[in-house]
């Protein structure tokens, strides 16, 4: 069974009444290319994919296919070589205020030399939020990802998955529009990444906010998103856009165990395969050299 | 003792468990205070035994009498003052200079690239060698000595932020922009902190340094402060009082650099190396 590549944008309702645009991310034809002493090495060739307001998509790929390129053009840290990032209609050419990122390396993106609260603040500060609004959103973030207990410790006092949690009640505070996850729970233990996946699932429903979460663990991806957006090998393309039609109520064992959750899952795994052995979707196969 | 403790009985075990810990700590400054006793003791052997001329090296006990007695002078704490304050200024505009060229040179890879080669060929430049210079502009006054002291100073501290702002981490300044924090912002947030160990580094070398040159400049430029005291005392005969007076730079070296580790504990609570370190 093959789902439809780009499903209708009527999926979920905007928590909020305002009418939202049909398309909140979109990359376009983005190329990137790095230049280095040894010749040009063209890390990702053209990914073109649109994120629906409120939607979640796991975009996977096998290792070294220019998942944290693509991340650090989608992030505005990095400019493509070719085609262009828009976030809300409005192309990125910096960090746009919208968009939060979580990085895997919670270690070194979090701050040593402030304590938690410090840290989940320092961005709202940072915007000039009044001190009382600051405070709400501190304590309201704190709270979602279930260390209020701790404002005052450091980082480093605290556990991994525990810093994990830290780095996205920073993100939740800020109030992005967009959060992007670069491989977020790929440096934690398994059981503290059920309930860190868990987590981004009731934060996501609980915010509407539009998440786009890398990873390059199989199970996960289908276990989180809406939508998995598997990538091909290096230059990268998409290899295939599916759709997870699996129950929205999601939980570690019952979804984990159903005939579905296996069938996308092997169906993902397939992919990876393929586009490891170096095969490629029809559509991109003309450009290929 | 070992087998006295399990055979005294009742108050025995929670009365050793008092003293253990007691006894187990000053174990190191105990031994600490032997070598300095040790150190006294031989010093205050080698003239009475006549292997040295007490002319020339007179007993310890003479020599720290000497000091007891500079204590109660006026003019021996205005020498520490004169000396202290040199050393002071000269360290404070030594820091101010160093870690504003630092953070401007630091931050910009193409200023890095461009002072890498003079800041290499200045640097070690010995401060000494400026002494004639310092006289020509200033003579015998306290600039002088804050022209060697900061120039010895501040190559100390430019070279520990210049490394320290190239150690900030990637990861954490892509999460400062990601986060909308523009460029000072980023240097107030990140790249500060980052550097705070290597300055902390950079500004107890210094201090070391500074109070080198300032009796360095005192003992030979003249410039007032216990150095010129030295050198009066030696050209006096009065070989005690000299002893007594190098005694006291040397207590004042010793105090410098207990402050300058209180100080660097207190800033950095969050570092690496303060964290994990058993106090010394």
């Amino acid at each position: 069974m093959q789902p439809d590549p780009t499903p209708a944008p009527a999926g979920k309702t905007p928590p909020s009444g305002k009418t939202l645009p049909e398309v909140m991310l979109s990359v376009r034809g983005v190329k990137k290319v790095y230049q280095t002493d040894g010749g040009d090495i063209e890390a990702v060739r053209n990914l073109t994919f649109d994120l629906r307001p409120g939607e979640l998509a796991c975009l996977v790929g096998p290792s070294g296919s220019g998942k944290t390129t693509l991340l650090k053009c989608i992030s505005g840290l990095m400019a493509p070589t070719a085609g262009e990032v828009l976030l809300d209609g409005k192309r990125v050419s910096g960090p746009p205020k919208k968009m939060a990122v979580v990085f895997q390396e919670y270690g070194r993106s979090l701050f040593p030399w402030m304590r938690v609260r410090e840290n989940v603040e320092l961005p709202l500060k940072n915007q000039g939020v009044p001190k009382a609004e600051r405070d709400t959103l501190v304590d309201e973030a704190l709270e979602a990802v279930g260390l209020s207990h701790v404002p005052r410790s450091y980082p480093w006092q605290l556990s991994g998955g525990m810093q994990q949690r830290v780095a996205i009640a920073r993100a939740i505070a800020y109030q992005p529009e967009v959060l992007l996850m670069d491989e977020p729970f790929a440096a934690v233990d398994a059981q503290t990444r059920a309930d860190l996946e868990d987590l981004i699932r009731v934060v996501w429903k609980k915010l509407g906010v539009t998440v786009l979460f890398v990873t390059h663990d199989i199970d996960e991806s289908v276990y989180l998103g809406e939508r998995v957006i598997i990538l091909s090998s290096s230059p990268t393309v998409v290899q295939e856009d599916i759709v997870i039609d699996l129950p929205d109520e999601r939980d570690q064992l019952n979804t984990r165990a159903l005939p579905r959750f296996t069938e996308l899952r092997h169906h993902v795994y397939e992919q990876i395969q393929l586009a490891k052995k170096g095969h490629r979707p029809a559509a991109a196969g003309s450009t290929t050299a | 003792m070992s087998s006295d403790d399990p055979a005294s009985g009742g108050p025995a075990p929670s009365a050793g468990r008092d003293r253990r810990p007691v006894r187990r700590l000053p174990a190191k400054q105990l031994l600490g205070l032997a070598g300095i006793v040790g150190f006294l003791a031989t010093w205050e052997l080698i003239p009475r035994l006549g292997l040295i001329d007490e002319r020339y090296l007179p007993p310890a006990s003479e020599v720290i009498l000497a000091l007891v007695r500079d204590f109660g002078l006026t003019a021996f704490w205005i020498s520490v003052g004169e000396t202290m304050a040199a050393w002071f200024l000269g360290l404070i505009i030594a820091v101010a200079l160093a870690v504003l060229l630092g953070f401007v040179i630091g931050s910009s890879d193409f200023l890095r690239k461009a002072t890498n080669s003079t800041v290499e060929f200045l640097r070690p430049i010995p401060s000494v060698a400026l002494i004639p210079l310092a006289v020509l502009l200033f003579g015998v006054k306290i600039e002088s000595s804050l022209m060697l002291i900061t120039y010895a100073a501040f190559w100390q501290v430019l070279i520990q932020v210049l490394y320290g702002v190239a150690d900030v981490d990637m990861v954490a300044n892509n999460t400062a922009k990601t986060y909308g924090l523009g460029r000072m912002a980023r240097i107030r947030y990140v790249v500060f902190p980052t550097a705070l160990p290597y300055l902390m580094t950079g500004v107890r070398l210094a201090a070391t340094v500074a109070l080198v040159l300032a009796i360095t400049a005192e003992l030979v430029i003249g410039s007032p402060g216990l150095g010129r005291e030295i050198a009066l005392a030696q050209s006096g005969g009065a070989i005690s009082g000299m002893y007594a007076l190098v005694l006291a730079t040397g207590l004042i070296g010793v105090l410098i650099n207990v402050l300058m580790r209180s100080i660097e504990k207190k800033t950095l609570s969050w570092h690496s190396s303060v964290r994990s370190e058993v106090i010394v």
